[in-house]
């Protein structure tokens, strides 16, 4: 049975320290991550240092950590690895020599658009408040991408909450068909290949920068020999009650409407899958090398085939997808697919695929690859330039600068779904409709008394002999309807605790 | 066959077909364009004043 769908994003931003000779990525992104608490006030000093990770529960090799610090800097610069919880509900901190930043747990697609965006400004004043520690030659900047060209690749991950009692056997089904075509919106765009053996002029340019890292149809690693589904069971959840489906194919998007159509449009998917609202299996003959067609084809009209013998092409899986998502929310409303919310889902991806299928160049100020192709290609046209000229991947990369008067995705008109001064709040404020509202509440109203965080469950130092650690196992518990005036009520966590306590489960509780 | 069948594409619904050929949409168009001309024109001082060394020296961590 289909459950409400709460949704987060992970980003891991490229990074490069400009005007040192020894530059080092997992210094430098410390240093960005540490500028930035200092500056938005979050408490540094030695005693209790921000609120940090709480690794307690988390599954050894879901978190390959391990490295220390290197490197030496300014005394004022803080240099070691920063794990922090922030005020609205995400997470910021080192991970593989980037710096990443995980959302809050958000209760709709529009949700998880705010606080990527939330994110992104997050980002820029870092990089601001890092350069502004640096020496004067010095200067840190971050790209919201997933590949440097040269076989490196970086994610963006998604998560989302599905019903543990669906079999896994079931989303693989169907998940697979959905991000194999799903890419003809999600792409971030790139030019050319990172496939070896596959040279720059078969490819010049492709709809996506991750579709050249997936090696595998089914696993867990993340890292290497990457899969289109990945396997890790970690729910920060009930897990009786709940998975988390950890979705790594996707591209980082500065574009919002790629980014919202990307969750909406799988949390949608995932909520069918529940309800086995599936006629019949699209399954692919050939899903990796289908997954780098899709991307590689800017015709969308590539014929690619199933293991019954038969064809189809990217936008007609779209299609048919869509269709069956319209008829489920026809049949079944949108209280679990977050609400009016889904309705523009489906809307939009109505529109983005009517568009595509026309002509995808009117999607140039909603869709990335659309935005960056016909940049560059009027560039290219304007300078009489071949796509092999260093010019245009270079401009490839910018696109990605998070720097807001250099990065080309912030110059190019792209439609924004939400306004800066909301993302700003998101900044600040929690969503009210997840857990994520429970601990970026306790962590603005008591800063020294939250010693650790995770995504279900804070630890509390109260001055007594043990510290009290308060589980958060329902991820739609916590809320701002559940805690109602407490925040206001209490002036210690102590007696935030007491009442917890006495009345009737708000944040954790199964049985509540 | 009725498999065949689902493949295609639903029946447009009506706010697609009215949405396509507003002038609104021209409108917005025709922006895009203006736009694109003027990021073509000042991108020059935007970009990074050396591609290939840029190119070159963008070297990532490999990561998830």
């Amino acid at each position: 049975m289909a459950i409400a769908k709460t949704i987060g994003i992970e980003t891991e931003y490229g990074i490069v320290h400009r005007g040192t000779d020894e530059p080092n990525p997992i210094t430098a992104s410390s240093v960005v991550i540490n500028a930035y608490l200092a500056a938005a006030g979050y408490r540094t000093d030695s005693r209790s240092d921000v609120v940090a990770w709480d690794f307690t529960d988390e599954s050894p090799g879901a978190d390959a950590r391990g490295y220390a610090p290197t490197g030496s800097l300014a005394p004022e610069v803080e240099t070691h690895l920063v794990n922090a919880v922030l005020t609205n509900g995400a997470r910021y901190y080192v991970d593989h020599a980037h710096p990443e930043l995980a959302t809050p747990e958000c209760g709709d697609a529009l949700s998880v658009v705010r606080y990527d965006r939330a994110a992104e400004l997050i980002a820029q004043e870092s990089m601001a408040a890092a350069n502004r520690l640096l020496p004067g030659e010095q200067e840190i900047i971050l790209y919201k991408d997933n590949s440097d060209g040269k076989g490196n690749s970086y994610g963006c991950h998604e998560n989302y909450l599905v019903d543990r009692s669906t079999p896994f056997a079931r989303i693989i089904r169907h998940c697979t068909s959905h991000f194999i075509t799903r890419q003809i919106y999600t792409g971030a765009g790139k030019v050319g290949a990172e496939l070896p053996g596959q040279r720059t002029d078969e490819v010049p340019f492709q709809l996506t920068q991750r579709a050249d890292f997936f090696e595998e149809e089914v696993g867990l690693e993340t890292t290497l020999k990457r899969p289109i589904i990945n396997t890790r069971d970690e729910p920060h959840a009930d897990p009786r009650k709940y998975r988390r489906l950890h979705v790594i194919v996707g591209d980082a998007n500065p574009s919002q409407v790629s980014t919202f159509l990307k969750v909406g449009t799988t949390a949608l998917i995932l909520a069918l899958i529940e309800d086995d609202a599936f006629p019949r299996e699209i399954e692919f003959a050939a899903p990796v090398a289908s997954m780098r067609h899709v991307s590689h084809d800017l015709t969308l009209r590539e014929a690619l085939p199933l293991a019954d013998g038969t064809t189809i092409t990217a936008l007609e899986v779209q299609w048919e997808l869509f269709a069956l998502a319209r008829k489920w929310v026809e049949e079944k409303g949108t209280d679990l697919v977050g609400g009016p919310v889904a309705d523009m889902v489906l809307q939009r991806w109505e529109h983005v695929l009517g568009a595509l299928e026309r002509d995808p160049m009117e999607l140039a100020d909603q869709l990335d690859w659309v935005a960056k192709y016909r940049l560059l290609d009027a560039y290219r046209e304007r300078h009489g330039i071949d796509w092999n000229d260093a010019r245009l991947r270079s401009m490839d990369i910018q696109y990605a600068d998070m720097r807001p008067n250099k990065g080309l995705a912030w110059r190019i008109g792209l439609e924004q779904l939400v306004t800066d001064d909301e993302a700003r709040r998101a900044m600040i404020e929690p969503p009210a409709d997840t857990r994520a509202f429970f601990r970026g509440k306790c962590i603005e109203h008591f800063p020294d008394q939250v010693v650790a965080a995770n995504w279900d469950s804070l630890v509390f130092d109260v001055g007594a002999k043990s510290l009290r650690r308060v589980p958060m196992m329902e991820p739609m518990r916590g809320t701002a309807a559940h805690m109602g005036t407490l925040f206001d009520e209490c002036d210690s966590a102590v007696e935030l605790l007491r009442r917890l306590g006495n009345q009737e489960p708000r944040i954790g509780d199964t049985h509540g | 066959m009725a498999e065949r069948e689902q493949v295609r594409k639903p029946a447009p619904v009506e706010r697609e077909s009215e949405t396509t050929e507003t002038p609104a949409a021209s409108e917005r168009g025709e922006k895009i364009k203006a736009d694109l001309d003027d990021l073509l024109d000042e991108i020059d001082e935007v970009l990074e004043t050396n591609a290939e060394e840029f190119v070159k020296s963008y070297i990532q961590k490999g990561g998830q």
